[in-house]
């Protein structure tokens, strides 16, 4: 039972991502064209109502359900790993139209296909995996 | 209410609902992550026996599996009983755009249905956008240590410079993607 609130968090998220046409490959084309506002409206409304929620957690030191203080881990910084690492994965972002999340909400969409691309993110992080240690990070 | 719910929802509908979504699980005591699950499945399939990176307990991220499933049920939901339209409001450039690179009904259903479907995984064309597009998604959200949930909304709503960074890098490899390489694909 303790598994049904993320269910049902995770079909919200599944039904917006569908709904504000997120998972659409033309949606990812358009933005990276700067041909209109939608995907930009919705990271960055996203992000400014995040960072309310974040500032409030963390000045009222808001404690999660089960009672613990709620800590965000910093991300340790470094030039590499998020440079390299990052513009990997913007290029298969707009191969594919999609991020690891929006892969899975397209499969329920239908397009069945789409589950190949989960299949071969899997190697693609599995292959990140055993290289890890050869990599700048 | 239903007629609402069946129009295309605008982006100051989306974007809030998302960061709620990401509270919801920090509250919950997690994160908000999608890539993460890439890292579990491989774990969740054996991967940890050849390779350390694999080899933790799987069993304690099971919620983040649980998301996923309700993310694969939403689409479901969304796509049989709140649509009302098949059709992408996208923009006439864009539209414009997508047919001079020989891309057929733009804006019609999500994706473009003449490359992602399964007889295309025998071209070179499907080959690179769907096989090749997963594998890079793959390797560089892990590289990067995270995805546009991890660190365009969660990471930036923290005021992440690492994230920060890593935002850069997606939007470098996407105009890069969109702009230069693209076109050529698409003309395979």
């Amino acid at each position: 039972m303790k598994y049904i609130k993320y269910l049902v968090l995770g079909t919200v998220f599944g039904i917006v991502l569908t709904k504000a046409e997120l998972i659409s490959w033309f949606r990812i084309f358009e933005m990276f064209k700067f041909q209109a506002f939608h995907m930009y409206g919705v990271i960055g409304s996203a992000v400014v109502v995040g960072i309310i929620i974040t500032r409030f957690i963390k000045a009222r030191k808001i404690k999660s359900l089960s009672g613990d203080p709620i800590e965000i881990a910093p991300k340790k910084f470094s030039y590499p790993r998020y440079l390299i690492g990052g513009t990997i994965f913007g290029l298969g972002w707009a191969l594919t139209g999609a991020c690891p999340g929006p892969l899975f909400v397209q499969v329920g969409n239908g397009y069945l296909v789409m589950l190949v691309a989960i299949a071969s993110g899997l190697l693609g992080t599995y292959v990140y995996g055993l290289l890890r240690n050869k990599l700048p990070h | 209410m239903i007629e609402f719910i069946s129009q295309p929802w605008p982006w100051y509908v989306a974007g809030p609902i998302i960061a709620f979504v990401m509270f919801g699980l920090i509250y919950f005591g997690n994160s908000f992550g999608l890539s993460a699950n890439f890292r579990n499945l491989c774990s969740v399939f054996g991967a940890g026996k050849s390779c350390e990176f694999f080899d933790f307990d799987w069993r304690k991220q099971t919620w983040n599996l649980v998301f996923v499933t309700g993310n694969i049920l939403g689409g479901i939901i969304a796509s049989q009983f709140l649509m009302k339209t098949e059709v992408i409001d996208i923009s006439t450039q864009t539209i414009s755009d997508l047919s001079a690179l020989g891309v057929e009904n733009p804006g019609e259903g999500m994706m473009p249905e003449s490359i992602f479907n399964l007889e295309s995984l025998l071209t070179a064309k499907g080959i690179i956008m769907i096989v090749v597009g997963g594998f890079l998604v793959g390797f560089g959200t892990r590289y990067a240590g995270g995805c546009t949930s991890g660190h365009a909304i969660s990471g930036l709503s923290d005021l992440q410079p690492a994230s920060l960074l890593a935002v850069i890098g997606f939007f470098a490899g996407g105009l890069l993607m969109t702009w230069f390489i693209l076109p050529s694909i698409l003309a395979l």
